[in-house]
């Protein structure tokens, strides 16, 4: 074995398995924060994998989409919202913890059976394109997956503008949650007093 | 294509005629770039805080440091090695998992991206073909680092610097893509040797400043929001504010965020002077002189003062760009939030869509000045 393959295989193990305990960890821990976080590393060893498969540019383009974007979104959005407040107590919490585990494992099974019943066709390495993806890429984007990319470009501008329509408050005439009238200036809303009155 | 100095190939050579075998020679290889990289931007930082202490000094009419060493360049020394020192503080009630591991996040990314710095032909760790897009892939990283720091501190004014912080950094991204997607529309390639390359044909005329001279300013712009330097220091704004997500660090961990925002600014320097004023070009291309001089180019003494020239060249307009980075900290107000996000989302960002559109039309109507 050469050390270029046996370099390989050690960031492999090392990557999957942060890949299976991170995502474990992300599903099971309490914190939801921890989970955020982990979601994070987990996405940056996905950028691994691609990398350790020469495949440079979807190994960049992972960590600015999944963990630039996407994760840090995730993040803003629990430390926006993060107040401490006691939850109340699901029912049937066990038995639902046990529905969806075995759920989970059955789809996992499923999984493991399809990989292992399939033949996989491993590409010849030596046909590995490597730096020509970006351009192989641009080429494919533009030609045969065309219809998609305009569609997704649709889907981006269509979220944009709702966005933009719920963060301006003012298109709208009633607040969608609470059903009162909204008012710019005053933030205070008549159901929730800022400040805690004296008794 | 000249060759230039290649020092991997002539090192590996050289091991070979030893009979080590090729494989083990490339692993022997493997740290030298990466240590003299590493070593490179800590002194760099040390010559930038100088820089910065000397040249505040001289805008407010102080003298500045004079006592460490001549002209008080061992200041930089005395301030590290007392972060060194200092007690590593982690708050009670903090996180100290994430608390430690923030700093880390911040710096890491930042170093990584040294990768992609190119000296010269040959002298750059990896010349790796997805080049300036990595390095904006890495600094995307940060702003998780900055929410993990302000988070874990377990302090509001921790917390709301972290947001603030990131905030700022994932909206001046975007304008700060697009300007650097214009560069990469006339050069055809990701790569910085490549962008440096076509930059090469006419010495100083050729320089993409000249070409991209709306692109340069929004990049300037969005480099010094990212690095959190003044104008555009909201997060910390040290004479007004608690420090931001600093606020609970101190000793080595609060060094380590120094040293980031440091190598941060040099980075951006050299990226600068790489995607705009031609990287390691001397402002007349060295072939001309060497044709004046009647000199073949590949001579190994040619070779190695064309190395050197490139080398200096780099340094010289990264720290000339350090400089006006340093005035513009002591010259300049700071913007307020909402000024500093309008002036990110409502103007930064439409101009460079249009500085996009521009360079596609004008990349169409003149293909031989704006790369066919």
């Amino acid at each position: 074995m050469s050390i270029a393959v046996t370099t390989q295989l050690i960031c492999f193990s090392i990557l999957s398995l942060i890949i299976i305990v991170g995502s474990l960890g992300v599903v099971l821990l309490e914190s939801i924060v921890y989970s955020a976080f982990l979601l994070g590393g987990v996405f940056m060893s996905v950028a691994g994998l691609y990398l350790l498969l020469n495949a440079s540019f979807v190994a960049a383009a992972q960590v600015l989409v999944y963990v630039g974007a996407i994760n840090v979104l995730i993040l803003f959005a629990i430390m926006l919202v993060n107040k401490k407040e006691d939850l109340k107590p699901i029912k049937y919490l066990n038995s639902r913890k046990l529905i969806s585990s075995t759920i989970c494992i059955t789809l996992l099974s499923l999984l493991v059976r399809v990989d292992l019943t399939d033949t996989w066709i491993i590409a010849d390495p030596k046909l590995s394109i490597g730096e020509e993806s970006t351009i192989r890429l641009g080429e494919h984007l533009f030609s045969d997956y065309l219809l998609p990319f305009e569609v997704a470009s649709v889907l981006l501008l269509m979220a944009m503008i709702g966005a933009i329509v719920l963060a301006r408050r003012d298109v709208l005439s009633e607040d969608i949650s609470t059903g009162l009238p909204v008012d710019q200036e005053l933030i205070e809303k008549s159901d929730k007093p800022l400040l805690t009155q004296k008794k | 294509m000249t060759n230039g100095l290649d020092l991997e190939f002539s090192f590996n050579e050289a091991l070979k005629s030893f009979g080590v075998p090729s494989e083990i020679a490339h692993i022997i290889w493997l740290p030298f770039p990466m240590l003299i990289v590493l070593v490179a931007a800590v002194v760099g930082v040390l010559v930038t805080v100088w820089l910065e202490r000397k040249i505040s000094a001289a805008a407010q009419q102080r003298i500045g440091p004079e006592y460490a060493g001549a002209l008080g360049v061992l200041q930089p020394i005395a301030d590290g090695l007392k972060l060194l020192v200092k007690e590593d503080i982690i708050p009670e009630k903090a996180d100290s998992i994430l608390f430690t591991a923030g700093p880390i996040l911040v710096l890491v990314p930042v170093i990584l991206s040294w990768l992609i710095v190119p000296f010269g032909q040959n002298l750059l760790i990896s010349n790796v073909g997805v080049g300036i897009f990595l390095w904006i892939a890495l600094s995307s990283i940060q702003p998780i680092g900055l929410l993990m720091s302000g988070y874990a501190s377990n302090n509001k004014y921790s917390l709301l610097g972290g947001l603030r912080a990131a905030a700022q950094s994932i909206s001046y991204e975007i304008p700060l893509a697009l300007s650097v997607l214009a560069i990469v529309m006339m050069t055809n390639s990701l790569s910085t040797v490549d962008i440096v390359e076509q930059q090469s044909g006419a010495g100083i005329l050729s320089w993409n400043i000249w070409r991209q001279p709306i692109g340069f300013v929004i990049f300037w712009i969005c480099a010094l929001a990212e690095c959190e330097r003044l104008p555009f220091d909201l997060p910390e704004a040290e004479e007004e504010l608690v420090a931001g997500y600093q606020t609970e660090y101190a000793g080595m961990k609060f060094a380590l965020f120094y040293l980031g925002s440091y190598i941060n600014l040099i980075l951006s320097a050299l990226l600068v002077s790489v995607l705009y004023l031609g990287g390691w070009g001397f402002p007349i291309p060295v072939e001309t002189i060497s044709r004046i001089l009647n000199i073949p180019i590949d001579t190994s003494l040619v070779q190695v003062i064309t190395a050197t020239l490139g080398i200096v060249m780099t340094i010289l307009k990264a720290y000339l760009l350090v400089f006006i980075a340093i005035l513009l900290r002591w010259t300049t107000p700071r913007v307020r939030i909402d000024q500093l996000l309008d002036l990110g989302w409502k103007f930064l960002l439409p101009i460079s869509l249009a500085n996009l559109l521009l360079t596609a039309g004008l990349k169409l109507a003149l293909p031989k000045f704006f790369g066919g």
